[in-house]
């Protein structure tokens, strides 16, 4: 089958692989019919996560049709359509049985790896490291996946492939980084970044009650799909002093929660152990940190900060003594996928949002490599793109 | 993954009265031997560490110790020195060997997972050196380890503890090559579900304590590769199945 697969720093081929097959008896094969980059895959095209070995094939946004079952997965029928959560996760663990997905116990095979630089290991990911996992992405014609009986889900006839696609990560984590916020009726949430990610999260804090939601970026483009999809009002922060601006907004007193989505293409991947690699290397753009900084600048006293995905780099320059002096709370996290995908199919299904508003690019496979350069540039106002096998 | 409680207690000890006081003075392995243990003891040393294998470690650095010392435990065993009758006895006699012991939490509840580990055959799905282990009696079984360069190694062992849901204990009987004791406890969880697993394994690898002391200084080979198997008994308890990132079955890869 054709593949995407990851060579080194920004060298992404498309390659001819071998077709996966059933492992083990909870595993089901996917045929895939659309596949998205995700800005946290541009980590990966530029070498900032370790564990990566050349020919892995990358991608864990996907969905597709079932071609193959093993003997165990009696809630999926060949021929059904599903999208498939970027987390895999056992479905019988703590974690697990707590709706704590993306903390599965059992799902990494090498788990010993996480563990010695986080402590405990995280559920494994599709097409992300060895070290979270190992397993094949989605950027492919097929795809294997483990715990097929628990994670993918059934997409009804009558919603296009671009219309669920984004549950299988960005939608949800969006949704999560709204609900970590503790949105009480009326409040105002700040998002920093418009992205994929900070849009989901702006629709989600509406959705959850926010009475005003203000989105923050320097991308012409990005600010007006926010304005005009999730009602936002928006920031420029190249016009203006961003937290002046918040404050006038809110009398003084800053938003009442805040989201840090810049750095969400990351997904929570913060692993201090690696900070002197991603430090002298410095892929991250410059501003990071201080966006960081700034969100906690900006949020009022006793509120949450909400940080859908951390990069690596910038442990020691957060401001632990301001988030400490203004007594905020911190939520953040890899996303419970598996929890929000009824609620979500639902709003999709209801019409409440069409997702594949943030599409940009649609390419057939060949021209992966392509897309991830101009993703990573950000050039011809790239914001999302999507491949077809 | 609550992998609490790694703790290692390597017990050290002086060296064993009985093969000391021998074995350096009788010799009684010949020169010429005693290099081809060293080599052939390393090549086995070295390849248990590169496959991660313990056992393989302990059986290697045991040829090690008799290329060293110039002392067989066999020849040993075959007459000279049995006064103190360390072969007459079951399990691990007490100051010797290695132990380990770990926690783990299973989300399964104390009765599930303590009829799990009592029907023994049960274990070499989960314990990757072990080959086979069969009952004799109730009691009694044959436990087949797999060995480094593909030798193999056995010992009979007897249950010496067996409350149902709450504990099993084990040691090997007289005459074993590997001397081992064992223990599993299973306790409510404190979180209210599932149970918090105790594993303890005690060994004394032919070569003692010089052997294991080797094999911690070398890696932590035994506590890393027990982990492992452990982890795979918590994924097939909790999930059926042992998670692997393969993409085709074994026999076709
Ligand atoms: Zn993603
Ligand atoms: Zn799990």
């Amino acid at each position: 089958m054709k593949a995407v697969t990851w060579h080194g720093k920004e060298d992404v081929r498309v390659e001819n692989v071998p077709d996966p097959e059933i492992v083990n008896p909870r595993d089901a094969i996917v045929k895939i019919s659309l596949t998205a980059i995700c800005g946290s895959d541009l980590h990966l095209y530029v070498n900032r996560i370790p564990t990566m070995e050349s020919g892995d094939i990358l991608g864990h946004e996907f969905m597709g049709e079932v071609v193959a079952l093993g003997s165990e997965v009696k809630n999926l029928s060949i021929g059904d359509r599903v999208v498939v959560p970027f987390t895999i996760s056992c479905g019988g663990c703590y974690y697990c049985k707590n709706d704590l997905y993306s903390l599965c116990d059992n799902s990494n095979p090498n788990a010993a790896m996480a563990e010695k630089i986080y402590g405990h290991s995280p559920s494994g990911l599709f097409g992300y490291s060895h070290m979270l996992g190992g397993y094949a992405g989605g950027q492919a014609e097929y795809v294997r996946v483990p715990f097929a009986d628990v994670g993918p889900i059934k997409v009804p006839d009558g919603l296009s492939d671009e219309q669920v696609l984004f549950l299988s990560d960005i939608f949800p984590t969006g949704y999560m980084a709204a609900e970590n916020c503790g949105i009480k009726e009326g409040d105002t949430v700040a998002v920093w970044g418009c992205g994929p990610v900070g849009q989901f999260a702006m629709w989600s804090a509406r959705k959850l009650g926010a009475g005003r939601v203000i989105g923050i970026d320097r991308f012409p483009e990005r600010l007006r799909l926010a304005k005009e999809y999730t009602g936002a009002t928006t920031i420029n922060y190249e016009e203006v002093d961003v937290f002046e601006t918040l404050q006038e907004m809110t009398s003084g007193r800053g938003p009442d929660a805040c989201i840090d989505a810049v750095g969400s293409e990351a997904h929570g991947l913060t692993l201090d152990a690696w900070y002197d690699l991603a430090k002298e290397k410095m892929m991250l753009s410059t501003d990071r940190g201080h966006v960081a900084r700034q969100v906690i600048h900006s949020c009022r006293k006793g509120g949450t900060v909400s940080i859908p995905g951390v990069y690596g780099a910038f442990l020691d320059k957060f401001p632990l003594g301001v988030a400490f002096a203004k007594a905020l709370q911190l939520r953040m996290g890899q996303t419970h996928v598996h929890r929000y995908l009824p609620m979500l199919l639902d709003y999709i299904r209801e019409g409440e949002l069409d997702p594949s508003y943030l599409i940009t690019h649609r390419m057939p496979i060949e021209r992966a490599p392509e897309m991830y350069r101009t993703f990573m540039e950000k050039e011809d106002d790239c914001i999302k793109v999507v491949l077809k096998p | 993954m609550s992998m609490s409680m790694l703790t290692d207690k390597s017990i050290t000890h002086p060296q064993q009265k009985s093969s000391s006081s021998s074995c350096c003075n009788t010799e009684n392995v010949s020169r010429k031997e005693q290099w081809a243990s060293l080599i052939g003891g390393g090549a086995v040393f070295l390849y248990g560490l590169r496959r991660g294998s313990w056992l393989g470690m302990l059986t290697g650095g045991s040829l090690l110790y008799r290329g060293w010392t110039g002392h067989c435990m066999v020849y040993d065993q075959l007459g000279i020195n049995t006064k103190e009758g360390h072969f007459d006895r079951p399990g691990v006699r007490a100051q010797h060997g290695r132990r380990v012991n770990w926690t783990l939490h299973i989300n399964r509840d104390p009765q599930e997972l303590y009829d799990f580990w009592r029907e023994l055959s049960n274990l070499p799905n989960v314990m990757s050196h072990l080959v086979s282990v069969q009952s004799i009696d109730k009691e009694r079984s044959r436990w087949t380890a797999r060995g480094p360069m593909g030798q193999t190694l056995e010992w009979e062992a007897e249950i010496i503890t067996d409350k149902p849901g709450e504990v099993i204990a084990w040691q090997s009987l007289p005459g074993s090559q590997v001397d081992t004791a064992g223990s599993v406890h299973f306790r409510k969880s404190a979180t209210g579900q599932g149970t918090d697993l105790e594993v303890t394994l005690k060994y004394d690898p032919p070569g003692g304590n010089m052997v294991a002391q080797i094999a911690h200084l070398v890696g932590q080979g035994l506590e890393d590769d027990l982990q492992e198997d452990l982890r795979r008994f918590k994924q097939i308890c909790e999930s059926g199945e042992i998670a692997t990132n393969a993409q085709r079955p074994a026999m076709k890869a």
